[in-house]
């Protein structure tokens, strides 16, 4: 272990903020899914890999600049998130945990490696130009693709928050969450609740591709290394509670990026999961709570 | 042509048989009750009508269309709304919100501000306490709120199920003088309840059910006088 100096400090601080609210957005849409379904997704990291590709693309090839390809790669996500919703994840609803478990990662396999079929297992990098400017606050060195990022984040949880306090199907959605029986009565469809949450929280974690692609590698794989974090998030901020999870993204970003300052480069991971486990011996509740409770 | 009837319905959950050969008949405006022992099949008969469960057989007509086969949201549509037991209410939305999403559809969603003073009316306290989360309520206001929930719905036929569970008894004449005030105002119900006095004392008609079959219905004035039942449930 090393002990940091201030600069070093703070410019992990910054960086861990910036990536946490990335966290955030992710974990938001597998707590959404979790919250309505029930259903832990493994395919969430996919349906990111598929936004980040998506954007990636829709510059090399059209020369679309990545934050307007968001207009299209949110559609997309929730179309995609729908589609399988409505016809394999709807299936085993009612099914034992492990079926839906081995649903969700099947179709996980199937994405991955169907985008390995189509674009290879190359690693590529978005090139653009005006991301590559870095802006120095004090000894604190500021990448502007993390801060569009967390801002966007910010911004589309800020939304999703909104639709879903106040409009009739946000507030159904909220409904079906808590009280299935309840929300039967007053004539609410649980099946299109299903797959419109589903279809949020794939457009969610689509968006947070998208922002992301402009500073990371993109790769049939890339989809794992974030999903897996927003798991510990969202344990962290209470298995379905919305706002706990935007919060749990920010202090996993924190803690990772402030530990690795410590810590030799690759036991920064060793961190999360110490989180993690810590977090379930004496607060398996999470830190925030269930929203339902 | 009536309002609502139930044609021989047989219910099964996997090899047990809940509910045999039920005909029930309903006439609008009416107080109609079903009365009987717990497990007797009341919640599971109501569950059938608003297409949670599915008869094995018989059929289920609504102003003479079949609703049996309909999904439970295009049946709350129809006017068929359920006030389940235990009242499943959202409890982390606040009063008003349960009371909205009453009237989520989209018919009742165009009269929500007539049918909101109408629930504030027959429920004065919902509407001081519409800002507070609804699991924050008394047991006896959380039933309000899935009664003024129902109404929100503009239902025609309002199913309760077991509404006096649990409340002290002050609180039960003021929930059956609220249903009896609802059907005054031109819904049909239909009530199902273990107290049994006070149901049939309130309602037209009414069926006894024990272990899912029918044994007995007629005017709910025979019914309080009829031998069987003064045996059964009243313990005289």
């Amino acid at each position: 272990m090393t002990i940091p100096g201030i600069p070093l400090l703070l410019q992990a601080i910054v960086n861990g903020i910036l990536m946490g609210g990335v966290y955030g957005l992710i974990a938001v849409g597998l707590t959404l899914i979790f919250g309505v379904m029930n259903i832990i997704n493994f395919a969430h990291g996919a349906f990111m890999m598929l936004g980040m590709y998506a954007t990636y693309w829709l510059y090399v090839l059209l020369g679309i600049d990545p934050y307007l390809s968001l207009l299209l790669t949110i559609p997309l996500l929730f179309i995609v998130g729908l589609l399988i919703e409505r016809f394999l994840i709807a299936q085993v609803l009612d099914a034992p945990g492990h079926n839906q478990l081995l649903l969700t990662l099947g179709i996980s396999l199937f994405i991955e490696n169907f985008a390995i079929c189509l674009w290879s297992p190359n690693f590529r990098t978005l090139e653009i130009p005006y991301l590559q400017n870095v802006v120095n606050i004090g000894t604190v060195m500021i990448s502007i693709p993390k801060v569009i990022a967390f801002l966007s984040a910010i911004i589309f949880t800020a939304l999703l928050y909104y639709f879903l306090k106040k409009t009739d199907m946000g507030k159904a959605i909220r409904a079906a969450s808590e009280e299935k029986e309840g929300a039967l009565t007053v004539g609410i469809n649980l099946k299109k609740i299903y797959y419109v949450a589903f279809g949020i929280g794939a457009a969610c974690v689509g968006a947070a591709g998208t922002v992301i692609a402009p500073f990371f590698y993109v790769n049939p794989h890339v989809g794992g290394i974030f999903v897996i974090v927003a798991f510990v998030v969202v344990v962290l901020g209470g298995m379905g509670n919305f706002i706990g999870a935007f919060f749990a993204g920010l202090i996993i970003g924190l803690a990772e990026s402030v530990g690795a300052a410590f810590v030799p480069g690759q036991v920064k991971q060793f961190i999360i999961y110490f989180i993690f486990i810590l977090v379930l011996l004496f607060k398996p509740e999470g830190l925030f709570g269930r929203s339902n409770e | 042509m009536s309002f609502l009837k139930a044609d021989e319905i047989n219910v099964q959950y996997e090899d047990m048989h809940v509910l045999q050969e039920v005909t029930m008949e309903i006439d609008q405006q009416k107080i109609v009750t079903i009365v009987g022992a717990n497990g007797a099949g009341k919640t599971t008969f109501l569950k059938t009508i608003a297409g949670i469960l599915r008869p094995t057989s018989g059929e289920i007509r609504f102003l003479g269309d079949r609703i049996d086969h309909l999904y439970p949201h295009k049946i709350v549509e129809k006017g068929l709304v359920r006030i389940p037991e235990g009242r499943k209410i959202f409890p982390s939305l606040s009063v008003l919100e349960n009371l909205e999403l009453g009237s989520y559809l989209p018919k009742p969603k165009a009269k929500r501000p007539e049918s909101l003073e109408k629930v504030f009316f027959l429920f004065p306290v919902l509407k001081e306490r519409s800002k507070q989360l609804a699991g924050t309520l008394s047991g006896g206001e959380q039933q309000m709120l899935a009664i003024g929930r129902g109404i929100m719905s503009l239902p025609r036929l309002l199913m309760l199920d077991e509404p006096s569970l649990g409340l002290a008894p002050v609180l039960v004449r003021e929930i059956f003088r609220s249903v009896r005030e609802i059907n005054k105002q031109g819904t049909t119900i239909l009530l199902v309840e273990q107290n049994v006095f006070t149901a049939l004392d309130l309602a037209h008609d009414g069926y006894v059910l024990e272990n899912g079959r029918i044994v007995l219905k007629g005017k709910s004035k025979d019914l309080l006088h009829n031998e069987h039942i003064k045996e059964a449930f009243l313990g005289i």
